[in-house]
């Protein structure tokens, strides 16, 4: 799959991973990409390690099968990192993005030696500030763009804008922060 | 002009419902397919659509309630997945034998057991000899344009049989992808108004529907759902032919990828045939003569025409997504094999089991196919009859 950007996320059961997916999916597919947004499911519960998927290509794609050797990993839980083998496969010309407190200083240590480029985000932080709650996912979807830039932060903005006005039409009230906190995890991240 | 989208498979299917607006939709959730009676209650609550929903507390409840309402003279949907279809099974029989031209989107799921909620095609495979037509996807554009085409073939006055329109569990259903619709009032015109011959809630024509057969009158129903298989044959074509018109794509029995001058071919159904593809364009770079024969129609099987596609390879590689536990293969090879038996083909024939349960399948695994193949006929060496892709080591 050349000129594909592959992507895979790691969280836990509830975290909203693949909902992060599937709208990455969507904003990219706005800027005329060629898109798939998939997860992959095992045990369905709350708190088991799930991941999801996302390419994104120039080209029709056509491949079905799972992400072995992406470019970008997100973790949406740093718990993960001790229950999951995180970087398996992933490119060294690529990156990692952790959400975590700690310094990418702090993190590197127990990212299996890889020597790619290393972000960390404190989603959890940030989806407190902005919502009061714990929502990683919306942060971590701003940092992916960011990183990847696979499109502008104005046109990522306006963008979900509109996936979250439809999103959350029976509660709009949340959409200020969640737009807060793709506003700020898009700055923080490439810190 | 076409409407660029992006919509799992799911929702495409449930797209096209949206679109044809049925009479009647009796459904009991399961797993893969729980969304596409989601997405259709949806669109009725919202008055988009007027189908007639029916909530039931089983599948067997859900398809004798589809036979009811099909019967009534209603166009009539189900979906299901899995065990979902296995409680469908008697019932499945009676559609087909009372020649009852409802849909069921099906969303291929693995039988239990071990329970599992992953692809795989046993579901319909188990439903092969049932008397459905079966169409399959590759992906969520296929499964909308051969949703659109479902009633055009099992309605036609030739055909009267049951369809089931297959994707894959997870892999397409829950996959979001690109597609591309077709406007509303050209899906309408396509598909157009079903006109029963015979129902029951015609006065003036009363009938009697499903009764007892005794010998001397059963077997030739049997001949009379099989004539309707072989006519099944000849409409398909037809109406690939005009939803060519009105979408621009090119659909028939099966996807000929790169078989021109292929050597070695790959014979699958569903969504790994896109996987086989990219496999089969990174091998074509390296010199080697390698395609793929999608199989999109299983029921009716066109048989003679995979065999002649087939001929001119020196070795296929038939690769099923179900066991059929004859020790030998599963049933895509089965059938396959019989029919290049019948034309003397002097191509060799290796069948393989792959994606059980959800199992992965990479286009690295379909270039060891091919290399297996490649290796057996150029030096000779033995490689088992029958085999399992993608094991645990």
């Amino acid at each position: 799959m050349k000129n594909t950007i592959e992507i895979r996320w790691h969280g836990r059961g509830g975290q909203g991973a693949k909902t992060a997916a599937l709208l990455l999916a969507d904003v990219a597919f706005k800027t005329g990409k060629y898109v798939q947004g998939f997860p992959e499911y095992g045990p369905e519960r709350m708190g088991a390690p799930i991941t999801a998927y996302n390419r994104i290509s120039n080209e029709p794609i056509r491949v079905h099968s799972n992400i072995y050797t992406p470019q970008y990993v997100i973790v949406v839980d740093e718990s993960l990192l001790d229950a999951v083998d995180v970087t398996a496969g992933l490119r060294e010309d690529g990156a990692i993005i952790i959400n975590t407190p700690k310094s990418v200083e702090e993190i590197t240590p127990h990212l299996n030696g890889y020597k790619g480029k290393v972000y960390t985000l404190d989603a959890r932080e940030i989806s407190m500030q902005t919502l009061g709650k714990n929502f990683p996912n919306s942060p971590m979807l701003a940092a992916i763009v960011a990183v990847s830039g696979v499109m502008e932060e104005e046109d990522f903005l306006a963008d979900m804008q509109v996936e979250y006005q439809h999103k959350f039409a029976k509660k709009p009230e949340v959409i200020e922060g969640n737009m807060n906190a793709l506003r700020l995890a898009f700055r923080e991240v490439t810190k | 002009m076409a409407i660029r989208e992006r919509l799992s498979g799911n929702e495409a299917v449930a797209h096209a419902i949206k679109q044809i607006n049925p009479d009647v939709m009796p459904a009991f959730p399961i797993t893969p397919s729980t969304e596409i009676p989601q997405f259709v209650s949806t669109f009725i609550s919202n008055g988009e659509i007027d189908t007639e929903f029916i909530p039931v507390e089983s599948e067997h409840s859900a398809m004798s309630a589809a036979i009811g309402a099909e019967a009534a003279g209603c166009r009539t949907l189900t979906a299901t997945s899995s065990c979902g279809m296995a409680l469908m099974w008697e019932e499945l029989y009676v559609a087909a034998s009372n020649r009852l031209p409802l849909a069921l989107a099906l969303v291929n799921r693995a039988l239990s057991g071990p329970i599992n909620i992953n692809c795989d095609h046993s579901d319909s495979m188990g439903a092969r000899d049932t008397g459905w037509l079966q169409i399959y996807a590759e992906n969520n554009q296929e499964v909308y344009d051969n949703f659109i085409q479902a009633y055009r073939i099992s309605e036609h006055k030739d055909v009267r049989l049951p369809i089931m329109i297959c994707q894959d569990g997870f892999i397409t259903s829950h996959a979001v992808e690109n597609i591309e619709l077709i406007e509303d009032e050209k899906v309408k015109a396509f598909v157009g108004t079903y006109e029963p011959e015979n129902y029951l809630l015609n006065p003036n024509m009363p009938m009697a529907l499903g009764p007892y057969a005794t010998s001397p009158y059963y077997m030739e129903t049997k001949m009379g759902q099989n004539e309707a298989m072989k006519n099944a044959k000849q409409v398909i074509l037809d109406v690939a032919k005009e939803f060519e018109e009105i979408s621009g794509r090119k659909y028939g029995f099966f996807e000929e990828y790169r078989m021109e001058d292929a050597e070695y071919a790959i014979v699958m159904i569903g969504s790994a045939a896109g996987t086989t593809k990219e496999a089969i364009d990174e091998l074509r770079n390296q010199g080697k003569k390698v395609g793929l024969l999608k199989i999109r129609v299983f029921r009716p099987f066109p048989g003679d025409e995979i065999a002649k596609a087939l001929a001119h390879t020196k070795a296929v590689a038939i690769l099923d997504r179900s066991e059929g536990f004859r020790a030998g293969g599963g049933p895509l090879s089965a059938e396959v094999k019989e029919h290049l038996y019948d034309i003397k083909a002097d191509t060799k024939a290796i069948s393989y089991i792959y994606g059980l349960g959800g199992r992965d399948y990479t286009t690295e695994e379909a270039k060891m196919v091919y290399a297996q193949l490649e290796d057996m006929i150029t030096n000779g060496t033995e490689i088992p009859q029958y085999q399992y892709i993608g094991l645990r080591k």
